[in-house]
């Protein structure tokens, strides 16, 4: 169940010791915050195709078991930056479906108050502290967060999502350079699901094993299977405990896929990749995964999952129901929040 | 009142405000060790230590960032920028994450930070060091733009930045480092957005910014041997701009000229001219001209260079223009 790490000096290794054990209750809330991931994304789907969405819309559906094991392993006082892609890494966080479904319709109740949308969900409340949406953008912002915390002597652990193909842009580089050289307390997460947008990996990268960059920078790295949700959890306990204890920051490859297009504009196969590739991916589901251990272990039935996912159903449904009924921001909120003193 | 340089009025509002306030860091390249590029951060790692004076890699647009995501949570960064040539490299995050996170946020987040450094040209330096950056800032809604051009205000005015909610964009020049004038002692803060008459004048105003001021008190001496008596307007922030100090001149002189160090097309002396033309159109007795740099990248060779830079004279000349004396 766990990813395999490798050693800069030593060369690929499995980890000496097994994953670290989990309860049934753990799983059972990770289980129901996939589906919540899955569910709120196939609504969202939906809602864009109605047109009652705009914009840009990017979707998780394929690399769940990415955000639910990351947040899993993080406290509440702990940063969180992303890119556009965020949806999910911000229900995995807590952050209520209802408030980003509304943010989606940007509606006055949305968690960026209807002006960030998709792309732009902020809850400073949970210190989910922004998608930003200009590839690799916010990896400097989440390595000040992590400079923050040095320079302030707590010991929380500063969180930045990016996907592989924001590996190839400088502000990737920088900021991993100045992590490792003043040792921030940093875990930047990449999720490799092998498509810039429509550009496959092996013809943007010259060297794909994208965890090997952080060894430019002396840092600690690994290459984890980012369908299974223990895996991702217990890589990144390790790199949470690096950053805690010794301030140290860690470069995690999380190897994912999605199964949709970049965005709602794009289909999910056909110009770039072939469907048989999409559905040999889907073989690895991160719910299928979850629910074959959890059966295995003895922790839940098929009738128990089905309650799980229909539970999650509803609250999906509530949150469209809330997003559909929350008003349109105030006409006058088009010239707040320029500045502080704008109120 | 104490006299001093430019230069060392910005190191005492800096040091002032990090003895205030402990939130308040300074990094950037050559800042700590070298004791700054242009010295303004002398004697700063020796009293506040390296978590405080931050030396970077030359990184602009990390550091830049990294300072941005410091803001984010709380602490109030000053990044130096060793010219505002360089920060072409980190005006991503300037204007996509800096200027924006406020309102994207719906007002949850606050960036509360100093982007610093020299504007402009200073002597030969070429075309790739010698560019006047402050039009580009003041297009953005969300950041301030802020450019004194004595050391009082320099010091009031990056005091004042420095406390500001929001980020700052604070332009400074290599030819007004030396710059000697009488700083007010004590705590004194000038107020972002509030312009200031340099010079009181009847017949014409000459509104100017940065290195323009002192060519353009040079002009206004130069029109006084010929009894025109002109006002000259210093507006110290671009953005907010105080168009109120700008109209009230104006009412009184029914004349204009815009002074400033950048290229002309979309510059802010069409700012200037725009809001006067707006709200005081009746008032003008002639046409508002503009000097400005040549439009050109900016030549190595001396006599070029010189050609190509806002001077007194060419002030003085756009001032009699005005006055349909020329």
């Amino acid at each position: 169940m766990s990813g395999s790490t490798v050693s800069k000096k030593k060369g690929p290794k499995r980890p000496a010791k097994a994953a670290a054990a989990v309860t049934a209750e753990q799983c059972r809330d990770w289980y129901h915050q996939l589906c919540l991931l899955r569910r709120f994304e196939e609504k969202a789907a939906e809602a864009y195709s109605l047109g009652k969405i705009g914009g840009f819309c990017h979707l998780y559906i394929g690399q769940e078991a990415v955000g639910v094991g990351v947040m899993a392993a993080l406290r509440e006082d702990d940063y969180i930056v992303t890119s556009y892609r965020e949806h999910g890494l911000a229900l995995a966080r807590g952050v209520p479906a209802r408030s980003i479904m509304a943010e989606l319709y940007g509606k006055a109740d949305g968690c960026s108050g209807g002006k960030g949308g998709s792309m732009h969900l902020f809850d400073v409340s949970r210190n989910f502290l922004g998608g930003h949406a200009i590839v690799g953008g916010q990896i400097p912002l989440g390595t000040g967060m992590a400079f923050a915390a040095k320079y302030r002597g707590t010991d929380q652990v500063s969180v930045s999502f990016f996907g592989e193909a924001a590996a190839n842009i400088g502000s990737f580089h920088e900021s991993l350079n100045m992590a490792s050289l003043w040792k921030l307390p940093a875990v930047y997460v990449l999720e490799n699901n092998g498509y810039g947008m429509g550009t496959a990996i092996a013809r943007a990268t010259a060297n794909m094993d994208l965890f090997h960059r952080a060894y430019s920078y002396d840092m600690e790295a690994e290459a984890v299977d980012g369908q299974d949700v223990l895996a991702v959890r217990d890589a990144m306990e390790r790199a949470v405990e690096r950053a805690r204890t010794k301030s140290e920051p860690t470069l995690l490859e999380m190897q994912t896929y999605r199964y949709v297009g970049h965005s709602m504009s794009d289909a999910a196969h056909g110009t770039y990749r072939t469907k048989d590739e999409v559905e040999e991916y889907r073989k690895r589901d991160p719910l299928v995964i979850l629910a074959a251990f959890m059966k295995k272990q003895g922790m839940i039935d098929d009738d128990g999952l089905k309650a799980m996912d229909d539970e999650v159903k509803a609250e999906v449904q509530e949150a469209l129901d809330y997003a559909e009924q929350s008003p349109d921001p105030a006409p006058e909120a088009l010239y707040t929040d320029v500045y502080a003193e704008d109120g | 009142m104490v006299t001093m340089t430019y230069r060392d009025a910005l190191n005492e509002a800096l040091r002032e405000e990090m003895q205030r306030d402990e939130r308040v860091f300074l990094m950037g390249e050559e800042v700590g060790e070298y004791d700054g590029a242009y010295k303004v951060s002398r004697g700063l790692l020796k009293e506040f230590g390296p978590m405080r004076v931050v030396d970077t890699p030359i990184a602009e647009l990390g550091f830049t960032g990294l300072g941005a995501g410091a803001a984010m949570v709380g602490l109030r960064p000053v990044i130096e920028l060793m010219t505002w040539n360089f920060a072409l490299l980190a005006i991503d995050q300037i204007v996509n994450s800096i200027a924006k996170l406020r309102y994207m946020s719906g007002g949850q987040v606050s960036v509360p930070m100093v982007i610093r450094g020299p504007n402009g040209a200073a002597l030969q330096l070429a075309a790739q060091h010698s560019q006047a950056f402050e039009a580009w800032y003041a297009y953005i809604p969300g950041l301030k733009v802020v450019m004194p051009a004595t050391p009082a205000d320099a010091k009031g005015l990056l005091k004042s930045a420095i406390r500001d909610d929001d980020p700052v964009v604070f332009m400074e020049g290599e030819m007004l480092y030396n710059l000697k004038g009488e700083v007010p002692e004590g705590d004194i803060t000038i107020p972002i957005g509030s312009a200031d008459v340099k010079r009181a004048g009847s017949d014409v105003t000459i509104v100017c910014h940065s290195k323009t001021v002192a060519p353009a008190l040079k002009a206004a001496d130069r029109l006084a041997e010929e009894d025109i008596s002109a006002e000259v307007v210093d507006l110290r922030t671009i953005r907010p701009m105080d168009t109120d100090t700008i109209l009230t001149s104006v009412s009184k002189t029914n004349r204009c000229v815009v002074a400033e160090e950048g290229w002309p097309f979309c510059g802010v002396g069409a700012q200037v001219v725009d809001n006067i033309q707006r709200n005081i159109f009746d008032e003008l007795d002639a046409p508002v001209i503009r000097v400005t740099g040549e439009d050109v990248p900016m030549p190595y060779n001396k006599r070029l260079e010189k050609a190509a830079k806002v001077d007194a004279t060419k002030i003085v000349a756009a001032a009699k223009r005005v006055l349909y004396l020329e």
